[in-house]
């Protein structure tokens, strides 16, 4: 299949007084239309700073990155192409209520049209918030706060889906059964969806491809594919089965060798 | 947040119970401590000026208080003096509040701009403002211009600096939620900083409108025929003791008045979120 995006040689490094640091160094990677890639890597190894490259908040130092054909000036400033971006924390605004939190990106973009709101009216009803839309943030559990969040993402109808490490600020136990939830939410949809996380489990349980970064300055270590038997739905299910224990083994000899260089 | 007990609150425990009445009870002691401060005082400086322990010609008494307030009540000076001082003072504390927001926002719009004007901002806030007093008279002449730009003065400069931190304080990833949104600067100002920025205003307002007070009295000191300021002035000259303690009395009131207010806003506010 053809990839819709494709990262070549990508660099970057910070600037500040004190000196260069390189964030990410020969990127090179490709995501293929409709797949979920988990990219894992060392904390602090430039993870996020990919996201933002892609999501076009930072420009490329070196190298190019091409969305569908065009490079990043050019798709960012296309509506046809929208990334949506879900961040570590759901960032929530408490003095909205959800409904207004969800609708924020279309009002950003001026593109509240009736059939929009309504698009969004029935995400909060799929995804079981209809009922919570008039409250405040702070009423909702930690997973409603991350659905609607995704809700929020999803409203702007992104063609690409950019996930910096979501659950992160969750609980275990909320974590998993999220995380799971969120994924099959995006697989339904069909979107294409890159998603950012230093838990290994995490990676192999939800991606169906998995990018490994070196250490700073990041580069790509190794990829694998993922592929399970049995429905992606149990989150639990999934952890029980050989082949998971299998690409476990693989990736954590990866990422621990990696670890020993330092 | 809160949440409040409704009507059908549970059955209290005898533990609660205990606790309830303990509360109550710390709270009547409280209430009885700070009004029993303020008889006794009043006792004492009564006593002192009835027994001659005190010269009420220059310590006036609360009861020679009391009967100069009937006859400022009587002969309208109340009215106008305070009415003087109350508006100057608002006139003052809103322009403080609406130019503090303006200049607050620019300079986080503009992050170049802030970087070149802080030392300047840094200096005109450490000033001591009653030094620009003179200056104010010689330019704009005595009367409500002068005093309500001495309240601006007063004000303005710290109201600009601590807006302007809380405004960069913001935490970032919620600017760079906007921006991943589509969303520009402008955006990120409207959406974000400054409807986060609602309890720092409001918190800058109420150290606000005690400095505008302190600078329109500076400039009733110094600019006026009226108001509360000139009052005390112009008692402490003619030794009419009275006249001044009773002003500042009711400048006491205003002050608490002012207070009350915004803190009914902030309250109101927290009922909102």
């Amino acid at each position: 299949m053809q990839p819709i995006l494709s990262l070549r040689e990508v660099s970057y490094s910070y600037h500040n007084l004190k000196g260069e640091t390189p964030a990410l160094s020969h990127i090179n990677l490709q995501v293929t239309e409709g797949s979920f890639v988990a990219v894992v890597g060392p904390s602090g190894c430039g993870k996020s700073t990919l996201l933002s490259l892609i999501a076009g908040l930072l420009p490329p130092e070196d190298g190019e990155i091409l969305y569908r054909g065009l490079s990043s000036r050019d798709y960012c400033a296309d509506t046809a192409l929208r990334i949506g971006y879900m961040l570590q924390r759901d960032h929530l605004f408490e003095w909205r209520t959800v409904y207004q939190n969800v609708i924020l990106g279309l009002e950003l973009t001026h593109s509240l049209s009736g059939e929009n709101t309504d698009y969004v009216l029935k995400l909060l009803n799929d995804y079981g918030l209809y009922g919570f839309k008039d409250k405040k943030p702070s009423e909702l559990s930690g997973g409603m706060r991350q659905r609607a969040a995704l809700i929020r993402t999803m409203a702007i109808h992104p063609d690409l889906l950019l996930l910096d490490e979501p659950f992160s600020a969750l609980d275990f136990q909320t974590r998993l059964s999220v995380s799971a939830d969120i994924a099959s939410i995006i697989r339904k949809t069909g979107k294409t969806a890159l998603l950012i996380t230093h838990d290994l489990s995490e990676a192999i349980t939800l991606a169906d491809h998995v990018i490994v970064l070196s250490r700073r300055p990041a580069s790509v270590k190794c990829e694998m594919s993922i592929l399970y038997d049995i429905s992606r739905q149990d989150p639990l299910a999934i952890r029980g089965t050989a082949a998971y224990q299998e690409y476990f083994n693989q990736l954590w000899e990866v990422l621990t060798d990696e670890q020993k260089n330092v | 947040m809160s949440k409040k007990t409704s009507e059908s609150s549970p059955p209290v425990s005898s533990r609660q119970e205990q606790f309830l009445r303990a509360h109550h009870r710390q709270h009547h002691i409280i209430t009885l401590g700070r009004l029993s401060i303020l008889i006794l005082f009043l006792g004492f400086w009564e006593t002192a000026a009835r027994l001659a322990w005190i010269d009420s010609f220059f310590f006036s008494s609360p009861s020679g208080i009391v009967q100069y307030l009937f006859q400022m009540v009587a002969d309208r000076s109340l009215f106008t003096h305070t009415g003087v001082t109350l508006f100057e003072t608002v006139a003052s504390f809103l322009l403080v509040t609406v130019l503090s927001l303006a200049a607050a926002t620019l300079l986080w719009y503009q992050r170049g701009l802030s970087s070149i004007l802080e030392p300047y901002l840094v200096v005109l806030n450490a000033l001591p403002k009653s030094a620009l007093a003179p200056l104010l008279i010689v330019w704009l002449g005595t009367g409500a211009n002068t005093i309500i730009v001495a309240g601006i003065s007063v004000a303005v400069f710290g109201s600009i600096i601590s807006l302007y931190t809380g405004f960069c304080q913001v935490d970032s990833e919620m600017c760079k939620l906007i921006y991943t949104l589509g969303g520009s600067r402008k955006d990120a100002l409207v959406k974000v900083i400054l409807p986060s920025s609602i309890p720092l205003i409001l918190s800058s307002m109420k150290v606000n409108i005690g400095l505008s007070l302190v600078g329109v009295i500076i400039g009733e000191f110094l600019a006026a025929r009226r108001g509360l300021g000139y009052l005390i002035i112009y008692g402490s000259q003619v030794f009419q003791l009275n006249m001044v303690i009773t002003s500042i009395i009711i400048l006491c009131a205003i002050a608490m008045i002012f207070y009350k207010l915004i803190q009914s806003a902030e309250h109101f506010y927290r009922k909102l979120y």
